[in-house]
């Protein structure tokens, strides 16, 4: 009996530590991210950005363009690594991103990205306009909707999830995106381009009310 | 009969001779024995390991002892005293990690027997651990610069454990006129938050450019370089030229030797200075229970292996935080947060008998110039293959050519850091 016993123990035990590896790796490596980013990469805000839910792709393709500023060196890594086949080089301005992430590896970068992926997309609780979600909805729907789907909730491809995001993060990322300190696709700048003209700058705050105000 | 089976087995799991006798070294666990972590210090380090040891393994019993029922945060104490935040803002309360399991004990760790694995509090109760987890943080060297003692720090406020201190300093600069003189004498290193000093001396500029501008500051280091210095001379050429005078430890013979709260004077080797407020930051060591259970060195902060912090003089007392040297990573609340966790996954895969992720550390540390002017300094670190460094991998400070965007990007990262640093030490 007791003999039993000891076998299913040591063979917890030898389980046990072959899962050590993979999750815990991971852990240690996402716990120091969270500081900053949140639990669960739910960002208590009020500008640092959520990235809980956020697709593998959009978070791997952020961190790589953090850690090589250079646009020549992003593309070599992003199409000499299979990992990265799905995976769009847009360069991108931050404060401090491109000195943190340097010090991870590619490997790491995809653990990190897959793991906050992962978890649970959370909506921000904070302040938005009463009037503006309406006119920020019928631009959502008229310049962003075709990539940002489903309210801006999805995660699919390499668009970012904007509903729940912090307003002082997607404002932030719009003047950087139109000022050139940080690339866009194509269609993005067309579309982008398209609203400014025919809404004017205030619709980005329409936008960001409108985001904002997505709870559920 | 299932009844039977399990209290024999939970019988027979209580003695370890069975274990040995077989030959086969069954852990704890399998077994169904409880595993103690005690841990001392409910701050950035203290909080942090309990909730990610319990987190990661809620069988194991964890106990945090913490003297304060409400904790207030060094971060961004300056801004208190700077004028721009509430003191109440920096409370916090122990409720989250309570209902996460932890058993808190208001109260003080008065001794560590290390002989018998357990903690004696000032109440006389006797908690034994597998494992102890000694977050302290600080102790101020009152005595160390003469004329400072207890006392003096109510003249002569060192504002370096937030809370009351933080409020009489504030309470003083308000009650001071235009035209006043306030000198800060920043410590030798190693100290608590390197670039803490000089957010100070921003903060304060900051209130003394807007109600009192008549007023200069004086700050008598011990040093001859700080943390950031680049990045806050700049700050304060351009936001308050002329108002600071920065004096290096070279020109005194080492900074303040010397205090006289009545007649709030201080002195240097060389010469004496009146000012009409007064911040006094002593030389520092790790928290008091180290120094009593023999976890310090000469140096006065406690030396430990850097991949799972425990204690380089004491098996299974583990020192993280402030109190620690960590090499390589200064003493921040952010350096404690991230040692707190790479100590609670060396303590869960020891208890465990598993084995440990490699260790990853981080530290970010902002500094808030005035409202709309922030900087920071980031590293991401791994240990050296002969495990004697915290070596950092990359990281660097915010750029010198920085836009006025990004430095003002910089204090609403800086504001979210905080409430995120603080969802993770207290929900």
């Amino acid at each position: 009996m007791l003999a039993l016993f000891r076998c299913i123990g040591a063979a917890a035990l030898f389980l046990a530590a072959l899962m050590v590896s993979a999750g815990n790796q991971t852990n240690m490596l996402t716990d120091t991210c969270i500081v900053c980013h949140g639990n669960n990469g739910a960002s208590a805000g009020p500008a640092i950005p959520n990235l809980s839910s956020m697709s593998p792709n959009y978070l791997m393709g952020a961190m790589l363009a953090y850690k090589y500023e250079n646009k020549e060196e992003l593309n070599k890594i992003i199409d000499s690594d299979d990992r990265f086949q799905d995976v769009e080089a847009f360069a991108r301005n931050s404060t401090i991103m491109s000195r943190i992430a340097k010090g991870y590896s590619e490997t790491e970068i995809k653990m990190i990205a897959d793991h906050f992926s992962r978890q649970k997309l959370y909506f921000a609780k904070q302040r938005h306009g009463q009037a503006e979600p309406q006119a920020g909805k019928e631009l959502h729907e008229k310049y962003c909707a075709s990539c940002h789907e489903n309210e801006g909730k999805s995660s699919d491809g390499d668009s970012g999830v904007l509903a729940g995001q912090w307003k002082p993060y997607f404002l932030y990322s719009m003047d950087d995106f139109l000022n050139g300190n940080r690339e866009m696709p194509k269609k993005m700048k067309s579309k982008l381009s398209k609203m400014i003209a025919e809404s004017g700058k205030s619709s980005l705050d329409q936008l960001a009310d409108y985001y904002a105000s997505i709870s559920n | 009969m299932e009844n039977l089976k399990r209290r024999n087995f939970i019988k027979l799991g209580g003695t370890s001779v069975i274990a040995g006798a077989a030959g086969l070294s069954i852990p704890s666990i399998v077994l169904g024995a409880t595993r103690k972590v005690v841990v001392i210090g409910g701050g950035a380090g203290g909080t942090i390991a309990a909730k990610y040891i319990k987190k990661a393994d809620s069988t194991i019993d964890v106990t945090l002892i913490e003297t304060n029922k409400t904790y207030h945060t060094c971060f961004m104490s300056n801004e208190v005293i700077g004028g721009n935040r509430r003191i109440e803002s920096l409370k916090y309360e122990y409720e989250g990690l309570k209902k996460r399991g932890i058993n808190v004990a208001h109260s003080n760790a008065s001794a560590i027997d290390v002989d018998n694995k357990s903690v004696v509090t000032a109440d006389g109760v006797s908690l034994s651990y597998d494992r102890l987890i000694v977050s302290p943080g600080i102790s101020l060297k009152l005595g160390t610069i003469e004329g400072y003692n207890e006392e003096a720090t109510l003249n002569m406020p060192h504002a370096w454990k937030a809370g009351s201190q933080t409020s009489l300093l504030r309470r003083q600069l308000e009650e001071m006129d235009n035209g006043g003189v306030v000198i800060i004498a920043p410590p030798g290193n190693p100290f608590r938050c390197p670039p803490g000093p000089y957010e100070r001396v921003s903060q304060i500029a900051h209130y003394l450019k807007h109600f009192k501008p008549k007023s200069k500051i004086l700050v008598l280091d011990a040093k001859d370089k700080f943390s950031k210095q680049g990045l806050f001379t700049q700050g304060w050429k351009a936001r308050y030229d002329g108002m600071i005078d920065w004096v290096p430890g070279t020109d005194t013979g080492g900074g303040v030797t010397s205090v006289s709260p009545n007649n709030m004077t201080v002195s240097t080797d060389f010469e004496d200075f009146k000012g009409d407020v007064i911040n006094v930051i002593p030389p520092q060591q790790a928290g008091l229970i180290a120094q009593s259970s023999g976890l310090t060195d000469s140096s006065g902060w406690c030396p430990v292996h850097l991949d799972t912090f425990e204690s380089a003089i004491h098996k299974e007392i583990h020192v993280i935080g402030d109190a620690c040297v960590a090499t390589g990573m200064p003493k921040s609340g952010y350096a404690a947060n991230s040692q707190a966790k790479v100590c609670a996954a060396a303590i869960v895969a020891s208890l465990n008998e598993t084995e440990m992720a490699t260790p990853s550390y981080v530290n970010t540390c902002y500094s808030l110039i005035a409202p709309d002017y922030g900087i920071s300094i980031a590293a991401v670190y791994r240990l050296t293959d002969d495990r004697s460094k915290i070596a950092s991998v990359s990281g660097g400070l915010t750029p010198s050519n920085a836009s006025a965007e990004t430095l003002q990007r910089e204090v609403q990262y800086a504001y979210s850091w905080y409430d995120n640093i603080m969802a993770d030490m207290f929900t």
